[in-house]
């Protein structure tokens, strides 16, 4: 292993979405040596999927936010940034020296510093039936939408959050409106979230969309089923109903298509993986890794922007990979506080969202018998067990059960695993804690690892 | 000596690493009626015990440890009904695979030696043996050496199923309860952050932090810290059904019941004791790979889910220091297994608790004594 | 049935299960699969059970199918290329070395 063999960039940012787009496209006109490495054949992440590729009519539906995107790719494009699309991190050393799978093949690339711009994964949102064909997350269904311009015809969203509102609204616009909405949240919190209004009120362009959407989907004659509760999918091989109760009364949708959507949460496995400090954030329900002013983790060098940060949205993303960018490159600071105010000022919207939006009791409890690992179809009863026994945290449950030992890696479970544990022993998921995450960060063909020949990189 | 003398901070014994060295001797020092306090500065199986590739295995081990790994083996077969849980403990062959003349000629070498010290346990495998034991193997496999009861079990849950009954014989377990500084006054005196523990004896089961508790007594041992790296596969269908060694390079490999292939066997990541942490090396960790597929071509259509390594001891000859201080009385050592110690862990902590219950062994402990680093 | 809401583009064409299916480019195979109404794709490997595509972001691995003989491939993150030849994933993948 020559370690001088390896190639280096000043910066290496991971993710293509609106900040790692944004970060590299500061960072390289800043004349550093950017390489962007992304899993996906084009940029825009999840957020802005399609963006190159998108024609009139998909732009249309999916509305000005999103045609947004078209630009922060142009000018990525234009930066000079290295761009390796179909580049999947699947390493990263304490000396920052990535390793990453292309086109089959794995290299190694040094980095002087590292931005993960990795975004967000649907909040986990176990039910039972969820793990049956038909049933997906509503992010899955508009990225069909975006990627493909697929609409589902008879699909029912459930859950509870802005994306769901969005999808549903963009389904209307596509000519397919959802067969119905559930949203499963509990009375009482448009009077949690009132106390924020007044300060979501600098952000007042997100609530005047939210309750547009809102308006839309209800104007189109979409069924809207509020404060459920009891969700299941029904179905032997594929899903066939969704069952719930509203009011004591229980009701039953029958469709092929049932979306679920509890809000999204940061994507922690990079920076779990490099050993960062996270910290539980009671806000947003989740765990996000502590930063400092300059986006950088406690690990020198690593630093975080946009939602794998803590969850902003899109816009925030990329106003937090510029800021990110320029505190490495040292840019012009008059900059640096005008984008500051920019990014308070759009954050003001979330503390009454996460209000509002807080992941309902019920998915937080599952009931025993649902299944909480998909990969290795364990339950919430079996992982409460093994905590009754004496197991003290996730890694322990994992050892025992293999929750989070499946090809996700714990992405999918993970936050349920940890939740259940900490209720079960009344302690604050700080304590409880998450699973060490383990590489490959996705699985790599073994055949691959034993052609590894450190210091090569794709041309 | 009855519990009832003691206060919550002190006991006949007190442990000091809660691995499955340390929590099997508190059990089977409990069995033997004493009260037992556990002190482990992360928690129990943190490290070695808990993340190591489950071989259960007396196969290829040092001539010296060959006695304490027999013993060992008698309570592996009767775990389930010993701790209450099977352990994920299944018996297999294990088998060294020849790849050359050399290495052939090498096996039978010791198959003989073992045989003179009269221990039938490793058998020679010929080429049509060893392809019905393993029908995947690479064709250029000449033979082999298996123990063909040896085994394979789950580390977590074994150490877990160790502490579980133990505690529910009596034995307290303080986790993230690290052993800052021991002193004698009328026994053992081991502050940590949690306050002090009493005990008239002490056994240091602190693995590859057992040098610096030695140290700390005045008996230092040169203890060093690997990570050994370990590689685990996506589900399989089912087509190896013994743990598989090579004889002239690092490989341990195994099929899961679940159908997962676990490889390991050797090579190392970089391990820091002082912080806790290991890390995987790739460009090591692809030789064990390589040398995987060349073994088992099967295996190259197959996907790395996950590695991990952990932090472990290492002495200079490869083999632990087990039994009492050559300088103090009521100090006793089980340390430093070298990456083998799992195996012995059942064995070693009842031959433990009988040296520190009635001050002596019928074991073969000599080639284990500390006294053999003293200057 | 799933819809598509463009007008025409260019259009594949790829087997699943030896049955033809239309793909638009740009299409990965688990959006063509679902916009030709096909939800299951493999049976899990641990009970056997059917399972479709959730994520179709690279993150769950639920739509693992095999893809011109390679098992354990993320039809979500694999762009359709004319002629691929898809299969149903069962239980633990046969491994082809």
């Amino acid at each position: 292993m020559t370690q001088q063999t390896i190639p280096f960039a000043d910066l290496v940012v991971i993710g293509a979405g609106p900040a790692g787009m944004a970060a590299a496209t500061e960072a390289a006109k800043a004349g550093l040596s950017v390489t962007l490495l992304d899993e996906a054949p084009a940029p825009g992440g999840q957020i802005y999927r399609g963006i190159e590729t998108a024609g009139p009519r998909r732009l249309q539906i999916l509305g000005p936010d999103y045609a947004e995107g078209r630009s922060l790719a142009d000018s990525f494009r234009a930066s000079g940034a290295t761009y390796l699309a179909g580049a999947l991190v699947w390493n990263i050393g304490t000396d920052r020296v990535i390793d990453y799978s292309h086109q089959g093949v794995s290299h190694q690339l040094r980095a002087g510093a590292i931005i993960a711009a990795t975004g967000a994964l649907e909040r986990p949102m176990p039910i039972p039936g969820w793990t049956l064909p038909g049933v997906t997350t509503v992010g899955a269904l508009q990225i069909l939408l975006k990627g493909s311009g697929v609409v589902a015809e008879d699909a029912v969203l459930v859950g509870s959050g802005p994306l769901l509102w969005l999808l549903a609204a963009q389904m209307v616009d596509a000519g397919c409106p959802p067969r119905a909405v559930v949203e499963n949240l509990p009375r009482g919190r448009t009077r949690a979230a009132l106390p924020h209004l007044l300060r979501a009120l600098r952000a007042r362009s997100y609530l005047a969309k939210g309750l547009a959407l809102m308006r839309k989907v209800k104007a189109a004659g979409v069924p809207i089923h509020r404060h459920a509760s009891g969700l299941a999918v029904e179905g032997a091989d594929a899903a066939r109903a969704l069952v719930f109760a509203v009011g004591g009364r229980t009701q039953r949708i029958e469709t092929t298509s049932i979306a679920l959507h509890q809000g999204v949460v940061p994507n922690q496995q990079v920076t779990r993986l490099m050993l960062a400090d996270h910290r539980w954030d009671a806000g947003q329900h989740c765990f996000r890794p502590v930063l400092d002013a300059h986006g950088q983790t406690s690990v020198p060098g690593l630093y975080v922007a946009g939602d794998g940060a803590g969850i902003g949205g899109a816009r925030a993303a990329a106003l937090q990979g510029r800021l990110v960018a320029l505190s490495i490159t040292g840019g012009d600071p008059a900059r640096i506080v005008r984008l500051r105010a920019a990014l308070a000022r759009d954050a003001a919207i979330r503390p009454f969202l996460e209000a509002l939006y807080a992941p309902a009791p019920e998915v937080l409890a599952p009931a025993d018998d649902t299944i909480i690992c998909r990969c290795e179809e364990v339950t919430a009863g079996t992982i409460r067990a093994t905590v009754d026994l004496g197991a003290p945290g996730p890694n322990q449950v994992k050892s025992m059960l293999r929750t989070g030992m499946g090809p996700c890696q714990g992405r999918v479970c993970g936050l349920a695993v940890a939740g259940i544990i900490a209720a079960r022993k009344g302690e604050d998921p700080q304590v409880t804690d998450y699973y060490r995450i383990r590489p490959p960060l996705k699985p790599i063909p073994l055949a691959e690892l034993a052609g590894f020949a450190p210091g090569i990189a794709a041309e | 000596m009855t519990a009832a003398l003691h206060s919550g901070r002190s006991a006949d014994l007190l442990v000091v690493g809660g691995g499955i060295h340390g929590c099997s001797a508190a059990l089977h020092a409990a069995l033997r009626g004493m009260s037992v306090i556990v002190l482990e500065k992360d928690s129990v199986g943190r490290h070695a015990s808990g993340v190591n590739a489950g071989g259960v295995r007396r196969l290829g081990r040092h001539y010296a440890e060959v006695p304490i790994s027999q013993h060992s083996m008698q309570i592996w077969y009767g775990i389930a009904d010993f701790l209450d849980d099977d352990c994920g403990f299944q018996i297999a062959p294990q088998i060294k695979v020849a790849e050359t003349e050399a290495e052939l000629a090498s096996l039978a070498a010791r198959a003989a030696d073992l045989r003179a010290m009269g221990f039938d346990h490793e058998v020679m495998l010929d080429q049509a043996e060893l392809r019905r034991l393993l029908p995947a193997v690479a064709d250029h496999a000449l033979g082999g050496l298996a123990a063909l009861r040896d085994g394979f079990a789950q580390p977590y849950r074994t150490t877990f199923a160790f502490q579980r009954k133990a505690a529910a014989l009596g034995v307290r377990f303080h986790e993230g309860c690290p052993a800052t500084a021991v002193r004698r006054d009328a026994g053992w005196i081991v502050t940590t952050p949690q306050g002090d523990f009493r005990a008239p004896r002490l056994l240091n089961a602190a693995g590859a932090w057992g040098g610096r508790l030695a140290g700390m007594l005045g008996e230092p041992a040169p203890v060093e810290a690997i990570a050994p790296m370990m590689l685990v596969t996506n589900r399989l269908p089912h087509f190896c059904d013994a743990v598989v060694g090579a004889t002239g390079r690092p490989l341990s490999f195994k099929q899961m019941p679940n159908g997962t292939v676990v490889i390991g066997g050797g090579r190392r990541g970089r391990a820091d004791a002082a912080s806790n942490l290991s890390e995987i090396l790739f460009p090591e960790l692809r030789l064990t790979a390589q040398t995987a597929a060349e073994l088992f071509p099967v295996m190259r259509g197959a996907q790395i889910i996950r590695s991990w390594s952990g932090v472990e001891a290492r002495m200079p000859d490869d083999i632990p220091v087990i039994g009492a201080s050559a300088r103090h009385e009521g100090l006793f050592h089980a340390f430093g297994f070298s990456a083998h110690g799992f195996q012995m862990g059942p064995g070693v902590g009842e031959i433990m608790a009988g040296l520190i219950a009635t001050g002596g062994t019928n074991a073969p402990l000599a080639p284990f004594s500390i006294a053999r680093f003293a200057a | 049935m799933p819809r598509r809401i463009d007008p025409e583009g260019a259009t594949l064409s790829f087997t699943f299960e030896g049955r033809r299916i239309e793909a638009r480019a740009g299409d990965s195979v688990a959006a063509a699969l679902t916009a030709a109404g096909i939800r299951d794709l493999r049976d899990s490997a641990v009970s056997g059970q059917p399972r479709g595509i959730f994520c179709m972001m690279g993150a769950c691995f639920d739509c693992l199918v095999e893809i011109d003989g390679q098992p354990n491939r993320q039809a979500c993150m694999i762009p359709v290329t004319e002629g691929l030849t898809v299969r149903r994933q069962r239980g633990a993948a046969e491994v082809h070395p």
